[in-house]
């Protein structure tokens, strides 16, 4: 009966979301605020529904009811109960429901948040993301129903694919569904601006805590399943440009992209028309990954299933989303007035450049994820772009772009003093070369790319810090004046200095990967061998060990650094009855920011056993990074100017605005 | 000694199917003694597709076919070869798909020429906006009258007066 009522809530909430859609879209139109605030309340109604059924859902999961079909093919009763739980959304179904339930959340957030939208915005915005809503509950009631019913009832469910078991589901596809889906709001403010034919700083300011979060998240959920990749897969990579990982990151770059285009919305008007179209674009982007992902186009561990019908489905809302935005836009572009007027070297220029470099690196993850596709579809050649293809395209576009990160993040607005910022930059890349150099010089006969990587990163963290010091110091100012000084700079300020140097942090680890070293072996129990990094390992024993689901080997080893015992590491290979599936636990130790990986292979015909040892210096700076990019977001999440009710223009607050009101 | 061996089977048996993350890559008994050789034959392994699995280079892989190429590779350097012709001894028995960093050829001309030509369709598009934005900008604002000028110039001294 709950079964049927989480069922039904789902149809109710497609009928409001109608509503959601068409009440305050004709009272913007009218110009009617009872119409108009009709959205609001309709918003929160439809959250309230989709959670509802999603907590049905759960329900299911929890007490392992397997007359529901989806827990069925997903669940199993021995399994923990975390898993129980996260395997509401290792599947196609509730994924899907996932989706919708944090696409619903993203409009009741609008709904509800009492800033300073206005109510025309408000309303059109919220209409386009009903219309969001829609397609997908359309979408999941006729092609997806996750509470199909299928009787009898068996006795024991087919449980969760082995791979998924892990506290990896947890995190990372929430994270990155708050990520992607988050981009519908951004796109639904881009859409009601295109259909009042307005579009100023007040839209910008009002967008821009918004796609700050779905960026924080989408950072967040793409670096999680990065490093869930990394100790899963049993190999130590951590990035593999497969497709489903591209289609994540290609709303993340041009995401970032847009964060970026906003400031110069917000400061100065100006690039109006390339924010829209940057806003279509990374929710198309999103809706494109989904469409990949799900309808088995590009097969992968990520395809939970594959069925066309579905496929043409999300095929259909995707031309739909992306064609009638762009056809909109063309329209209603030309309407938007363009504002300030910039000379190239300046903060805008700088910020032009930026979306320049992301935007073509994000054409070419795209053109390179689909060029397969699209070859064997027009010439029947079957030809692969894999890794080496990104490297050696995404890798030379980003490196320019990262050198003038911190040129941006000093220019002034309008006309920049480029021979003033390149001086104050010197101290910064001084340092760099000197590190570069330094390490060039300890690690000679090493790979060469690692100590300029290193450098690069030390000058963007150095190069992050710089604008405090220029916004807060100047020669003659005393140090607990400019303390002060820096203390006061604004909240959007200090997260930049932190997103950029969280950039820094990254590069640093990528660089490091290539000191990583690698041996694989024999090992008998008793064996020692040497893992790199200066420390070593011992085998000391291979025991059965039995889980709740599942039977393991585990192999443990002693680690030694310079003869002194460490700590220990276990590996485990993995084998789940219910799938027949066997996988492999990496065992991970983790010393300050390096760590010792060691994965368990196979019996070797001699009887002994092979083993991959691995020592990966600095490895965890690229998670580390990540989360310290996400940080700077939420820091200029919570700047002043996104909190006052009254739109106030900030360039003409005073540079050292009144400090922000006790939290 | 183990139960790993009944678990291998079956991954193999499903490695068609699934990318099993198992134990993946190169095993012991495949690493050549001489580590330059080694060296290559890994950075070549990297650049090989495994033809039976989602996007993995046969240096990922626990597929036997993986490994079969890899011993080929291997085979390849012990007997003299060198990269180019490893690779071409590849190409030649299983076809372009096999390589992860496709040839530059007329077909993928588009692929490999489009970050250069985005970039470039970009940075005129930007150079194109930028200067059809100023003059329109030097259009909108009409000069400065002699008397206007005269006026401005009276204003800026007193200004700068003032100041000092």
């Amino acid at each position: 009966m709950l079964i049927e009522a989480g069922h039904f809530a789902l149809a109710l909430a497609l009928g409001l979301s109608l509503v959601q859609f068409a009440v305050p879209l004709w009272g913007a139109r009218t110009n009617d605020p009872v119409l108009m605030s009709v959205g609001g309340p309709v918003s929160v109604a439809v959250f309230l529904l989709v959670a509802f059924s999603f907590g049905v859902l759960t329900h299911a999961y929890m007490v392992s009811d397997f007359s529901v079909l989806n827990v069925y093919a997903n669940s199993h009763s021995a399994k923990p109960m975390i898993y129980k739980i996260t395997g509401v959304w290792g599947n196609h179904e509730g994924s899907m429901l996932l989706w919708i339930l944090i696409l619903a959340l993203f409009g009741a957030m609008v709904g509800v948040a009492r800033n300073s939208v206005p109510p025309k915005l408000r309303a059109n915005t919220i209409a386009v993301q009903g219309a969001v809503t829609i397609a997908f509950l359309l979408f999941l009631l006729m092609t997806s129903n996750p509470f199909e019913r299928l009787t009898p009832a068996p006795f024991e469910g087919q449980d969760l694919n082995p791979v998924l078991q892990d506290l990896g589901l947890a995190i990372h596809p929430p994270l990155l569904y708050i990520g992607y889906v988050g981009f519908s709001i951004t796109f639904a403010f881009a859409m009601a601006a295109l259909i009042e034919g307005k579009i100023d700083a007040v839209w910008a300011r009002a967008v821009r805590p918004w796609t700050l979060a779905a960026w924080l998240f989408l950072t967040l959920g793409i670096s999680m399943g990065s490093y869930w990749a990394y100790y899963e897969l049993g190999w130590g990579g951590w990035w593999f440009w497969d497709p489903v990982e591209n289609a994540s990151l290609l709303p993340w770059i041009l995401g970032t992209a847009l964060i970026h285009s906003t400031v110069v919305m917000e400061k100065r008007e100006a690039l109006k028309v390339w924010t829209i179209l940057l806003a279509i674009l990374t929710f198309s982007l999103s809706l494109m990954g989904t469409f990949l992902v799900r309808s088995g186009v590009l097969t992968s561990v990520h395809a939970f299933a594959v069925d066309p019908d579905r496929g043409l489905f999300i095929l259909v809302i995707l031309v739909f989303f992306i064609g009638g935005s762009l056809a909109l836009f063309a329209w209603r572009a030309p309407l938007l007035r363009q504002g300030g007027v910039f000379a190239p070297v300046s903060r805008e220029g700088a910020l032009v450049m930026n979306n320049l470099f992301l935007a073509t690196a994000c054409a070419t993850v795209l053109i390179g994820t689909l060029y397969p596709l699209a070859l064997e579809a027009v010439t029947g050649a079957k030809i692969s772009v894999g890794a080496p293809f990104f490297n050696a395209t995404f890798i030379p576009l980003m490196i320019p772009l990262l050198i003038l990160v911190p040129f941006g993040q000093v220019l002034a607005w309008k006309r920049g003093d480029l021979a003033g910022v390149a001086q104050r930059l010197a101290a910064a890349a001084l340092i760099a070369a000197f590190v570069t150099v330094l390490i060039y010089g300890f690690t000679y006969g090493g790979p060469v790319a690692a100590p300029l990587g290193v450098g690069l990163g030390v000058y963007l963290i150095l190069g992050a810090f710089n604008e405090v010091v220029t916004r807060s110091w100047s020669p003659g100012v005393s140090l607990s004046v400019a303390a002060r000084k820096a203390r006061g700079l604004p909240r959007s300020t200090w997260g930049t200095v932190m997103a950029h140097a969280g950039v820094g942090l990254t590069v640093i680890g990528i660089a490091a990967t290539a000191w990583s070293t690698e041996r694989i072996v024999s090992m008998r129990l008793g064996d020692v061998a040497d893992v790199g990094g200066g420390y070593e390992a011992r085998l000391d024993s291979v025991a059965p060990r039995t889980g709740p689901n599942y039977i393991e080997d585990v192999a443990r080893m002693t680690l030694f650094s310079g003869g002194r015992e460490v700590g220990f590491v276990e590996s485990a290979k993995r084998f789940y009855p219910v799938r027949a599936m066997p996988t492999t636990e990496a065992g991970i130790r983790t010393f300050g920011l390096s760590q010792v990986y060691v994965s368990v292979g196979e019996e070797q015909p001699d009887g002994s056993l092979g083993m991959r040892l691995y020592y990966k210096p600095l490895i965890l700076l690229i998670w580390l990074g990540t989360v310290v990019m996400a940080i700077g977001a939420g820091i200029s999440m919570t700047d002043r100017r996104f909190r006052v009710g009254a739109p106030v223009r900030s360039r003409n607050a005073p540079p050292t605005a009144a400090p922000a009101p006790a939290e | 000694m183990m139960r790993f061996l009944p678990a291998l089977t079956i991954a193999f048996a499903l490695a068609i199917a699934a990318p099993a993350p198992a134990f993946a890559g190169p095993q012991p008994d495949e690493i050549l003694e001489d580590e330059a050789l080694e060296r290559r034959a890994r950075d070549i392994s990297a650049g090989l597709r495994c033809l039976v699995c989602q996007n993995q280079s046969i240096d990922d892989s626990n597929a036997p076919l993986a490994r079969d190429l890899r011993n080929l590779v291997r085979e390849r350097l012990v007997a003299g070869y060198d990269d180019a012709q490893v690779e071409a001894f590849v190409v030649e028995r299983y076809g372009e798909f096999v390589l992860l960093r496709p040839p530059v050829n007329m077909q993928t001309l588009i692929l490999w020429g489009s970050p250069a030509l985005v970039l470039g369709a970009g940075a005129l598009g930007i150079f194109l906006a930028v200067r059809r934005r100023r003059s329109a900008a030097r259009e909108r604002v009409a000069p400065l009258t002699p008397e206007e000028q005269a006026a401005l110039d009276e204003i800026l001294a007193r200004g700068e007066r003032a100041e000092r």
